[in-house]
């Protein structure tokens, strides 16, 4: 038994769930807000999303593994083997959108959505064939992290990493949309895409844009979870998307705050179900978030009242 | 009695003959929703400088024509031309840098954008600041009730803050023509008197304004020229003084 204990409670325990909650949900925030952004700009639910997070990971160890062989440094290795796979993700995510969304513009809602499972479905198999079924090695590429020694109960140098670089990206993000006039002009495109177009914004740029920013941020949350548990496969993107998807309906869809708080929410749920009762439950609690809210509260946390797009 | 549709001086066939082209000249324009038509044959022109109306019942193809002009719509037969250049295959955000804004029916204000935010993307082609700026001023000198608003949400503003909000919008992107559906829709009439002061003001300032309207009486006091559109067709054409006139018009429209 630990020496912090209040009132029956292990302090230090839950702080290390606390921490571990908020790491994981860092990650399925950096992918909900894909799902986010997409939905709200076209309102499809891009299921081919949570595979781009996969390529992310494996476009960063094959870049790793290249740069590795001509001996660099294993901090530099990972900056550049993360920016490789956020850029090349981006032009995954925006011909994804070129090749199997945009065709379908105009159809009926259900046709990208079975064009979306069909290009999930296309993706995983693709990386199957090109790599391997095996868990792959992810190598350890990140520099000791002496200042961290105190509260290594708390967090190791890969959680430290996940937080720093997934709080940079939400607030970068945000202050994109709020600021910028490619940020303006998405938004507007949100709300009203008719009133968008009389106003000169080109419709389909906001597309492609909203497609790279979500897979690029997908892409980062990849490299880190790679990183993080030191293994890739073909198939991680398929629960990792389901999950973010999760957190994003929790936190509203369509709302970049929403997603947010959603991918934090759900993270701090899993954690402690884990910590408190056992692992075998947090697959079963996810998703039994995902229907309460869809039969109780379909708009999210921070969601607003649902307008049915036309 | 003023059917004109087979007259060929305003803006019917082909343009080839004539050495000066009207500012916007639509003709013979078929537009369809699916397998609907909703605008039949529709010839107009608007020469530069002017106010010209196009009155109409609900349902007449008033914004449907609207919505051909700015590309939003295509017409499936005939052509619409800008200073004589075709411009009816256009996408919507290349009618709109040719100098073409409109002030769509209902105001379409972003609701949870800032009033400022709103502003700014009306100017969103733009990429002159300092000119920007001026008409900013500009439209905050027509309306000084937006600029008192300017942070706030533009859902939050009352009907006709958010019409004023929807005209200045348009005017940020210093068009040549407006476009502008409906202004006085459900509003109250001292805020209606305001806005059509301001129409004249905006036209007078050297826009070239064109005016879709139920309320016939007030646009065609405003106006030079007047269309008169009934179930996809233009069935009359004049001046505005003599449509004001007319016993069709006064019986049809004006509720006289």
């Amino acid at each position: 038994m630990s020496a912090c204990v209040w009132g029956g409670m292990d302090i230090q325990f839950f702080i290390e769930l606390f921490f571990g909650g908020l790491t994981r949900g860092s990650i399925y925030a950096l992918i909900a807000l894909g799902y986010t952004l997409v939905y709200g700009i076209i309102g499809l639910i891009n299921f081919a999303h949570g595979e781009v997070y996969m390529l992310g990971a494996f476009t960063a160890l094959l870049v790793a593994g290249v740069l590795g062989v001509y001996g660099f440094p294993a901090g530099g290795i990972l900056v550049v083997a993360a920016l490789a796979a956020v850029v090349w993700c981006a032009a995954y995510g925006y011909t994804l959108e070129k090749v199997a969304y945009k065709p379908l513009r105009g159809a009926p809602r259900l046709s990208p959505l079975i064009s979306a499972i069909g290009m999930s479905i296309f993706l995983q198999n693709y990386v199957l064939l090109a790599q391997t079924s095996d868990f792959v090695p992810f190598p350890n590429l990140l520099p000791p992290m002496d200042f961290l020694e105190y509260i290594d109960y708390v967090m190791g140098p890969s959680d430290f990493l996940i937080l720093l670089v997934s709080t940079i990206a939400m607030v970068s993000l945000s202050l994109f949309i709020r600021f910028t006039r490619m940020g303006k002009a998405m938004r507007a495109t949100a709300q009203n895409r008719k009133m968008a177009l009389l106003l000169g914004i080109n419709a389909d740029r906001i597309i492609s844009l909203t497609f790279i920013i979500g897979s690029a941020l997908a892409a980062l949350g990849g490299v880190l979870i790679a990183s993080h548990m030191g293994q890739v496969n073909f198939g991680i993107g398929f629960l990792a998307g389901l999950k973010a998807f999760t957190a994003a309906v929790l936190g509203g869809i369509g709302s970049i705050p929403g997603a947010m708080v959603g991918g934090l929410v759900l993270g701090l749920a899993e954690s402690f179900t884990t910590g408190y009762f056992s692992g075998n439950y947090e697959d079963m609690l996810a998703f039994g978030i995902l229907i309460l809210i869809l039969v109780f509260r379909p708009d999210g946390i921070l969601g607003k009242a649902t307008v049915e797009k036309v | 009695m003023l059917d004109q549709r087979n007259d060929d001086s305003m803006g019917n066939g082909s343009s080839t003959t004539r050495k000066t082209y009207a500012m916007l000249e639509l003709c013979h324009v078929d537009t369809y929703y699916g397998n609907i038509q909703a605008l039949r044959d529709i010839s107009l022109s608007i020469e530069e400088g002017e106010i010209v109306t196009l009155i109409g019942a609900n349902g007449a193809g008033k914004s449907t024509t609207l919505m051909t002009i700015c590309g939003i719509n295509r017409p499936r037969r005939g052509e619409i031309l800008w200073y004589g250049k075709p411009i009816h295959h256009l996408p919507p955000h290349e009618v709109v840098s040719l100098g073409i804004s409109q002030v769509p029916e209902g105001r379409l204000i972003f609701p949870d954008l800032s009033v400022s935010e709103n502003l700014d993307l009306g100017a969103f082609l733009r990429h002159d600041p300092t000119g920007v700026r001026n008409d900013l001023d500009y439209v905050f000198s027509l309306f000084p009730i937006l600029a008192e608003r300017r942070r706030q949400a533009g859902g939050t503003l009352s009907g006709g803050e958010q019409q004023m909000l929807a005209i200045s919008r348009a005017l940020m992107a210093r068009p040549k023509l407006l476009l502008l559906d409906e202004p006085s829709l459900g509003l109250a009439p001292i805020i209606i008197q305001q806005i059509f002061a301001i129409i004249e003001k905006v036209n007078a300032d050297g826009t070239t304004v064109f005016l879709v309207e139920q309320n016939a009486n007030q646009a065609l006091r405003i106006a030079a020229h007047g269309y008169v559109m009934e179930n996809g067709r233009i069935v009359m054409r004049d001046t505005a003084e003599r449509l004001l006139q007319s016993e069709e018009v006064r019986t049809a429209y004006l509720g006289m």
